[in-house]
């Protein structure tokens, strides 16, 4: 795995590092850093994440094989250390905070559904335009980041873990202490704010975003 | 009959775990006839895969962010 860092990685010569750009990598930090922040909420401990997968990727540059770019590999480090910190973590979340992610949750579903279940006019899902073209543009992704960063602390925190982590449900129930029901309703719910603010934002050019 | 709200508690579901065969089915008579649910669960699909690209750095490097923080 892209986690483990050679010990012996301090003795590389300057020419194993020069493969490798500093300044490439520090190009990075900041996206790595906004990445880390959404999964991480406290900031030193986000920052301390991205730093030491940057030390990591510096003293592992040989095994960069240039076969994906370098940001892919380096958010593959960092992305290991995040694992490994929500596992250390231990966090649970309580069944409280879990109902306050919910408020208004049944007053959003009345604007978006009517009486007998069916999508209003104005909420029916539209069709996208082309993703793979959009994914080039920082546009999109900024506007990704945006609705992120509106979805409530613990509906994001769950939807990350499985999403950008790719923890298995199972594991998720057992680090937060839900149950897989909760589980299904807390990612349901994920996804349908995120997809209704990308659509907002995104999928309707020319409206307003959220 | 499933309406528009089960369907997307399913669409959800249908990511996490196979669907009972009676599911699929229901789904699939429901998805026939709904457009909006149609895009939606394709739309979920797709957000899956955006969300992968984003934690696998693929996201599109945002250049007014560079040198906001850097470290001196």
């Amino acid at each position: 795995m892209n986690g483990a860092t050679d010990p012996r990685g301090d003795a590389h010569p300057a020419s194993a590092v020069q493969a490798i750009s500093a300044a490439a990598l520090i190009s990075l930090r900041a996206d790595m850093l906004k990445f880390a922040q959404f999964q991480v909420r406290n900031a030193e401990t986000a920052e301390d994440l991205v730093q030491e997968s940057i030390e990591a990727a510096l003293k592992q540059s040989s095994t960069f094989a240039g076969r994906s770019t370098l940001k892919t590999w380096v958010f593959a480090i960092l992305r290991n250390r995040i694992i490994d910190h929500v596992r250390q973590a231990n966090r649970t979340v309580s069944a409280s905070s879990l109902h306050e992610d919910d408020e208004n949750w049944l007053e959003r579903q009345d604007a978006v559904f009517s009486e007998n279940g069916r999508w209003r006019d104005s909420a029916r899902p539209q069709a996208w335009p082309s993703p793979e073209e959009s994914m080039q543009s920082q546009q999109f992704w900024r506007i990704f980041e945006t609705c992120l960063d509106h979805l409530p602390p613990n509906t994001g925190r769950v939807f990350m873990m499985r999403e950008f982590l790719g923890f298995d449900t199972a594991e998720i129930c057992s680090q937060l202490g839900i149950t897989s029901t909760n589980l299904h309703v807390i990612l349901h719910r994920a996804r349908m704010k995120l997809r209704g603010c990308m659509e907002a934002g995104w999928g309707r050019p020319g409206e307003t975003a959220c | 009959m499933l309406n528009c709200v089960e369907v997307t508690e399913i669409c959800s579901l249908e990511l996490e775990q196979p669907l009972p065969i009676g599911r699929r089915l229901g789904l699939g008579m429901h998805l026939m006839m709904c457009s909006g649910c149609t895009n939606y669960r394709k739309q979920l699909g797709l957000l899956r895969q955006i969300a992968q690209a984003y934690a696998d750095g693929r996201a599109a490097t945002d250049v007014s962010r560079l040198g906001e923080s850097s470290p001196d």
